[in-house]
């Protein structure tokens, strides 16, 4: 779907367990496959606990998988250590969901902006203060912001300040972990905004956490839905509503609009999500899907593909249709 | 049922809000939109009298079925709190007693308010729980707020809050901090206790999508004042103020704007 050449970063058969209490195991994330391209925003949607910030974390290499290997440029980003790994990091940053918790109190924006490039001996010490002007102006903020501290702002606006560290170093890939999900609305849609434009800019591409569908189609090229640490539709950002999986359905019907058909019965699931320390055999679905049948329980579904970059990991909805 | 008759509202004499005013009659449910610092909070915060920070109403007036509610002696809020008027908060985790289980907490809610032995509240508790669709009620009576998922601890609160059929039910962002697929489990549930009971509710939320679907009436707030207000359809596809506007149209919706 996307151009091969394009491709700057690839999960392959990437999974994490976790040792938990009683000599059981945690599987976070099994068995992911995902790739990045320059330009391109992949979103990786899901409940809490279901392994996306997990798998997210691989990437900035904050944590390694127990299998499996990321290829960044070609090169296995797992193995790599030392003054490798440093210079590896420069092209990869990551934007956090709680902008306050991810900055020094103590330190001034302009260093906060200025940290990475200094590390990495892009500009000199007196540089500093026009550099960060510039960064704070590509977010659209005033430059005079240079000499606040993180607390004199709001959320916002140090959302927009962590963008532009993570911009600073012209990376070529931003992991950006449910960067919005602490704001307003209002302020949500602003920063998508800056979020678009720069990668348009730039040609970065972003890996976006998100647990809201309505906001992740109106910017995503690519969709990842994931269910209990394992992927279970890849779809085009431009047609969510063709979503087959019958998870993907039920996080469709649980967005609100303004558009919507108030008369419409809000369809949910009912059920919690089982503990990933015991995840059935079989699908992972299967405990909350009204369509479960025997074959469910026994087998676990794979990813197959539906049509160019559309792939279902379902045993009902995941093979009929294939018409062009 | 409830009037408010342009109230003011003052933190040490900055007034948060400014001139407001609603009626809500039995069986309907209001929602209060607007950004964080708007004045929303405030302003059912104040129907319960529990404004916090030294807050006081300064002007107007609070009419619950047709008694002032600025008079209330702690005596008369006692009666009121938890039984004809209940809340939910943001976080209902918080709410509760981090070292006491769900059921201890539980059960001595209900205790205050009636005459029952504590063996038959539990039952009642239990009960209550099984209506919100959480099974296993003696199990998470059993539990400690931790133990369970912040959608669980949620719905633990709107059982707490819904088990003397309150007339008037206040719901200060009850789902901004859940998943979308939990957030449409509780707008749900909220909005059958409304049709099983003719609880009228007051929902405060940032989220229009949400207001919309489950309003009758929705209230916009700016800076302490009402910017618009008016039924539903109105708001939505009405004559409207620009800020309104620009509130709609941040909502995020299927098949809306795409910017790629």
């Amino acid at each position: 779907m996307f151009d091969e050449n394009d491709m700057i970063l690839e999960a392959r058969h990437v999974t994490r367990r976790f040792p938990a209490s009683g000599g059981r195991e945690l599987t976070a994330c099994q068995d992911i496959n995902l790739k990045f391209y320059r330009g391109k925003t992949l979103g990786l949607i899901g409940e809490s606990g279901c392994g996306k910030s997990t798998f997210m974390r691989f990437l900035v290499r904050l944590d390694v998988p127990t299998e499996g290997e990321i290829l960044f440029k070609g090169k296995d980003l797992t193995k790599q250590k030392g003054e490798e790994l440093r210079q590896t990091r420069q092209y990869i940053q990551m934007v956090f969901q709680d902008p306050g918790g991810s900055f020094n109190p103590k330190m001034r924006i302009r260093d906060i902006i200025c940290e990475p490039l200094i590390n990495f001996g892009r500009i000199k010490t007196s540089e500093k203060d026009a550099v960060a002007r510039r960064f704070l102006e590509a977010v659209d903020l005033p430059g005079e912001f240079a000499d606040r501290f993180p607390h004199n702002m709001s959320g916002g606006q140090r959302q927009r300040i962590a963008i532009a560290r993570a911009v600073a170093l012209e990376p070529e890939l931003i992991i950006m972990d449910e960067a919005t999900c602490a704001l307003d609305v209002s302020v949500q849609k602003t920063i998508i905004e800056l979020i678009v434009r720069l990668q348009k800019e730039k040609k970065i591409a972003i890996g976006f956490i998100a647990h809201d569908l309505g906001l992740i189609q109106s910017f995503a090229h690519q969709i990842a839905v994931m269910y209990l640490g394992t992927i279970v539709e890849v779809l085009p950002g431009e047609d969510v509503e063709q979503a087959r999986h019958p998870y993907t359905r039920a996080l469709l019907g649980a967005v609100f609009d303004t558009r919507m058909d108030f008369t419409k019965k809000i369809e949910s699931i009912d059920s919690e999500i089982p503990s990933p320390l015991d995840v059935p055999p079989g699908c992972p679905f299967q405990t909350r899907c009204e369509h479960c049948v025997e074959l469910c329980r026994q087998t676990r579904p794979v990813l197959t593909e539906l049509r160019p970059g559309h792939e279902v990991a379902c045993h009902i909805f995941g093979k009929e249709e294939r018409k062009a | 049922m409830l009037e408010i008759n342009n109230i003011t509202i003052s933190y040490q004499d900055r007034p948060a809000v400014k001139d407001f005013s609603m009626t809500l009659k039995e069986g309907e449910i209001a929602s209060l939109v607007g950004e964080s610092g708007s004045g929303k909070t405030t302003v059912i915060r104040a129907v319960l009298g529990l404004l916090a920070g030294g807050g006081k109403v300064t002007e107007g007036d609070i009419l619950f079925e047709g008694t002032s509610l600025l008079e209330n002696t702690k005596e008369t809020w006692r009666r009121l709190r938890g039984t004809d008027i209940s809340m939910i908060f943001q976080d209902s985790g918080a709410m509760l007693n981090p070292i006491r289980k769900i059921g201890d907490v539980f059960v001595e809610y209900i205790c205050t308010h009636e005459a029952m032995s504590k063996k038959e509240a539990w039952k009642k508790g239990v009960e209550m729980l099984a209506r919100m669709r959480l099974p296993g009620g003696d199990n998470i009576m059993n539990s400690y707020p931790f133990q369970l998922s912040g959608g669980m601890r949620q719905r633990v609160g709107i059982a707490m809050a819904m088990t003397f059929r309150p007339k008037l039910l206040l719901a200060d962002e009850p789902t901004s901090a859940l998943d979308v697929t939990t957030q449409a489990q509780i707008v749900r549930q909220m909005m059958e206790l409304r049709d099983e009971y003719g609880t009228s509710i007051i929902i405060v939320t940032h989220n229009l999508g949400v207001a919309a679907y489950m309003s009758d009436w929705i209230i916009v707030m700016k800076d302490g004042r009402i910017t618009d207000s008016g039924i539903r359809d109105d708001i939505l596809h009405g004559n409207h103020s620009d800020y309104t506007r620009k509130l709609l149209d941040v909502v995020p919706s299927l098949g809306g704007v795409r910017y790629v």
